[in-house]
C-alpha cells in the first residue's frame, strides 16, 4: 500500500512530537498509524486519542502532547479533556551546559597549592568549591569508581542456603530424582537486598560550585544500584534516567539537558512536597534511604519544610542530609530550612570532599554515623 | 464489536462508565491485541476496568497481583511435586518399569499447575488483569514484555504454549517506580485523571441506585470540593462511593456539614487531611449545591 497523504501527515506529526521532546519510537509511531486506521474515518477526536495512547509513554508527556496537536492540527475546541498536569512552573533562564568550572577555568592562574594535587590523598579532603581545573578532572575520576549501595533489609523471598529453614521444594524435588529415596534435606533462608536509595540534589545558586560533583556521585549510584536521582531548585526534576548513561560525561550533559532551573533559588519544601505526592508517598521513599545533599537555603516557609520532612522521615527507613557547608570552620545549622530540618534528620554529615562522600557512602550502607 | 461506540455502550450496561479516551482505548485493545497500561490516582477505576472489560466480553477475569520478588513459579507455572512422587510411587507397586515411559508421563500436562499468565493463554476468550506491575522487580518486567508480545509460554519439559487468542490484557501502576520503555511500548497508555462532578455523580447513580439523588449529588460536591484541596491523599472514586454507601448506611437521604465531618473517616485516610478538611466550610460547599 502507498504511503496516503493522510500517512504523510500523522508521520509529520510524530516528527513534530519528537521534536518537542516526546520519545515517539518508530515502534510507537507504527501504533499509531495502525490504531488510526483502524478506527476508520479521521475524526479529530480519534486521531487525538489514538496519538495519545499510542505515542505518549508517561504522565509527563500528555502536556507536550497535548500542545503539539493544537499546533499541529490547529486548535478546534479541545477534543479530549485537557490532563490535569502539575502547576506550571515558574519558567527560568536555562543554561544549557552549566558545568561547574565555567568562569573558573580562566579566572585567576592555579594557586600554587596545583603542585600538590597530584597526590589523591590530599584530593580527597579538599573542597570541591576550591579546585582548580585539572584537580576537578582527577576527582570526577575518582567519583566515577565510587560505589553506593543502600543498608540491606531482609526480604520475603527465601534462597537457597546451608542453614534455614526446610526447603520443602527443593527437598521434593531430590527426592523425586531418585526416584523417593530418601534424601538430604535442602535448606533455604531468607534473601537479603540493599534498600532503595534515593538522592535528591540541590542545584540551586547557592550550591552552584558543589552541583557538578555531588551530579557525578549521584550518577555512580544510579549506575551501581538502586538508586533513584532527583534534582531541586525551582523545581523538581528526575534525572534517573539521564544519569543512567554509562558515561558520566554524557549523562551529565544529559542531566544539563534535562533540568531547567540551574543556580536558581530553593524551594526546598514546596519541592519536598511535590516529591512525596507525585513519588515518594507512593512507594519510592517508603523503606528507602532518602539521602539530602543541599546546604539548606529555603526561600520559602521553613515551617512548610519541617513539616515535610517530618513526613519524610515517617515514609523512609532512613533520612541523611548532606550540607556542603557544614565542613566550613565555624558552621552552625543557622539557615532557617536547615535547622527546621535537623529534627528529622538521622545522619547529618559533610559532603563538600570526596573523602566525605565516601563517608557518606558507608552511612547509606549502614555504618553507623560518628 | 465493531466502535469505540460499542465497546463504551457495553461497558456501561456493566455499570462501567467510560469517556471518550478509554472507550476508543478499549476498542483499540480489543482490535490490535495490544495491552492497555492504566496509570492514575489510586480509586479512579483502574483495576474496575479490567472487572467490567471482562463482564463486558462474557469472559473470566484472571488476575495477578504483583509484589516485590515475584517470579516465574507465582506467575506462569509451577510442576506438582507432591503428586509427581504420588504417580511414581504407585507405578513402582505396580511394577512398571519402563523408566523413559515413566518420564514421559511425570511431565504431563496434568502435572502442571497454571498460574495467573499461564490459565490466561489457555483461556480464551479471557481478560487479563496484571495489577500493580510497579510493585514487581524489573526481572519480571521483562519476563512479562516477552510474554506480552508473542503470548506464548515455553515450558523445557512440553514445550511452547500459544494462546489461540490473545486475551485482553490490564496493566495497571500506581506509579511508585518508573515502569521500563520497552514494556510501555508494547501497550496503549492511559491516564485516568479524576472525573468531573456530572460524570462522577453519573458514577454514583449508577453504581448506588438505592441511595438518594440528593444524597449522591452533596457528596459528589463535597469530594470534588475536598479534592481541590492540598491533600496528601485526594479521594478518588471509590471512596466517593464508600461515603455514599456510608451515609446512606446511617439512613440518611442528605447530609448537612454535621454529618459529613462525622463520617470523615470513609473518604480522607490520613489525620493531616482530615483536620484540613475539618478547618473546610463545608456548609458553603453543600449552600453552592443547594438549591
Amino acid at each position: 500500500m502507498g504511503m496516503l497523504p493522510a500517512d504523510a501527515a500523522l508521520l509529520g506529526f510524530a516528527r513534530a512530537l519528537r521534536a518537542a521532546g516526546v520519545e515517539a519510537s518508530a515502534e510507537r509511531v507504527h501504533a499509531f498509524i495502525r490504531a488510526v486506521d483502524v478506527l476508520g474515518p479521521k475524526a479529530r477526536a480519534d486521531v487525538y486519542w489514538a496519538g495519545r495512547l499510542t505515542l505518549c509513554g508517561g504522565r509527563d508527556d500528555l502536556d507536550r502532547y497535548e500542545r503539539v496537536f493544537a499546533a499541529y492540527f490547529g486548535a478546534g475546541g479541545s477534543p479530549g479533556p485537557v490532563a490535569r498536569t502539575a502547576p506550571p512552573p515558574r519558567l527560568r533562564l536555562v543554561v544549557r551546559d552549566a558545568p561547574a568550572e565555567a568562569g573558573r577555568g580562566n579566572g585567576p592562574p592555579a594557586p600554587p597549592v596545583a603542585a600538590l594535587a597530584g597526590s589523591a590523598e590530599v584530593l580527597r579532603h579538599r573542597d570541591f568549591a576550591e579546585l582548580d581545573a585539572a584537580e576537578r578532572a582527577q576527582v570526577r575520576r575518582l567519583l566515577a569508581a565510587l560505589t553506593l549501595r543502600g543498608q540491606a533489609r531482609r526480604t520475603p523471598r527465601r534462597r537457597p542456603a546451608r542453614r534455614g529453614d526446610v526447603d520443602p521444594r527443593r527437598t521434593v524435588r531430590e527426592l523425586l530424582r531418585r526416584g523417593g529415596e530418601p534424601a538430604l534435606l535442602r535448606r533455604h533462608a531468607r534473601a537479603e537486598r540493599p534498600r532503595r536509595i534515593v538522592l535528591l540534589v540541590d542545584v540551586s545558586g547557592s550550591m552552584a560550585p558543589y552541583a557538578d560533583a555531588l551530579l557525578r556521585f549521584a550518577h555512580a549510584a544510579v549506575r551501581g544500584a538502586r538508586a533513584e536521582a532527583f534534582t531541586i531548585g525551582t523545581r523538581l526534576t528526575r534525572v534517573t534516567r539521564e544519569l543512567s548513561h554509562r558515561d558520566p560525561d554524557l549523562a551529565m550533559s544529559a542531566v544539563a539537558a534535562a533540568v531547567p532551573d540551574w543556580r536558581g533559588g530553593t524551594r526546598l519544601g514546596e519541592l519536598l512536597r511535590e516529591f512525596l505526592d507525585r513519588w515518594g508517598q507512593r512507594g519510592m521513599a517508603r523503606g528507602a534511604v532518602v539521602v539530602l545533599l543541599s546546604d539548606g537555603w529555603e526561600r520559602g516557609d521553613p515551617q512548610l519544610l519541617a513539616e515535610r520532612m517530618r513526613r519524610l522521615h515517617r515514609l523512609a527507613h532512613r533520612v541523611i542530609w548532606a550540607n556542603p557547608r557544614k565542613a566550613r570552620p565555624g558552621y552552625a545549622p543557622l539557615a532557617a530550612g536547615m535547622a527546621a530540618a535537623l529534627p528529622s534528620v538521622d545522619a547529618f554529615l559533610e559532603g563538600h570532599s570526596l573523602a566525605a562522600l565516601e563517608k557518606l557512602a558507608a552511612v547509606v550502607r549502614g555504618a553507623d554515623d560518628a | 464489536m465493531d466502535g469505540p461506540e460499542q465497546v463504551r455502550a457495553r461497558l456501561e450496561e456493566t455499570g462501567y462508565l467510560v469517556d471518550d479516551g478509554l472507550a476508543i482505548a478499549c476498542f483499540l485493545a480489543l482490535r490490535l491485541h495490544r495491552p492497555i497500561f492504566c496509570e492514575g490516582d489510586a480509586g479512579v477505576g483502574k483495576t474496575a476496568l479490567a472487572s467490567a472489560l471482562a463482564e463486558a466480553l462474557g469472559a473470566p477475569l484472571i488476575r495477578l497481583q504483583c509484589h516485590e520478588g515475584i517470579d516465574a513459579a507465582q506467575a506462569l507455572y509451577d510442576w506438582d511435586f507432591p503428586r509427581q512422587l504420588l504417580h511414581l510411587r504407585a507405578a513402582e507397586a505396580a511394577g512398571v518399569s519402563d523408566a523413559e515411559r515413566l518420564e514421559g508421563e511425570l511431565y504431563d500436562r496434568r502435572f502442571l499447575i497454571a498460574r495467573p499468565l499461564l490459565r490466561a493463554l489457555e483461556t480464551h476468550p479471557s481478560v487479563l488483569l496484571v495489577d500493580e506491575i510497579d510493585r514487581a522487580d524489573d526481572e519480571f518486567e521483562a519476563f512479562l514484555l516477552e510474554l506480552l508480545s508473542e503470548f506464548t509460554i515455553t515450558i523445557p519439559e512440553l514445550g511452547t504454549l500459544r494462546a489461540e487468542v490473545p486475551p485482553v490484557v490490564v496493566l495497571t501502576s500506581n506509579r511508585t517506580r518508573e515502569v521500563h520503555d520497552a514494556l510501555k511500548r508494547r501497550c496503549l497508555y492511559h491516564w485516568f485523571d479524576h472525573p468531573g462532578f456530572a460524570r462522577e455523580l453519573a458514577i454514583v447513580r449508577r453504581r448506588l441506585p438505592g441511595v438518594s439523588a440528593r444524597l449522591a449529588e452533596q457528596v459528589t460536591a463535597l469530594v470534588q470540593a475536598l479534592r481541590a484541596e492540598d491533600l496528601v491523599k485526594p479521594p478518588g472514586v471509590a471512596e466517593t462511593l464508600d461515603w455514599a454507601q456510608a451515609l446512606d448506611a446511617l439512613g440518611a437521604t442528605e447530609v448537612d456539614a454535621e454529618l459529613a465531618v462525622a463520617t470523615l473517616g470513609s473518604v480522607l485516610k490520613y489525620r493531616e487531611d482530615a483536620e484540613r478538611a475539618r478547618g473546610l466550610d463545608l456548609a458553603a460547599v453543600l449552600a453552592a449545591r443547594g438549591a
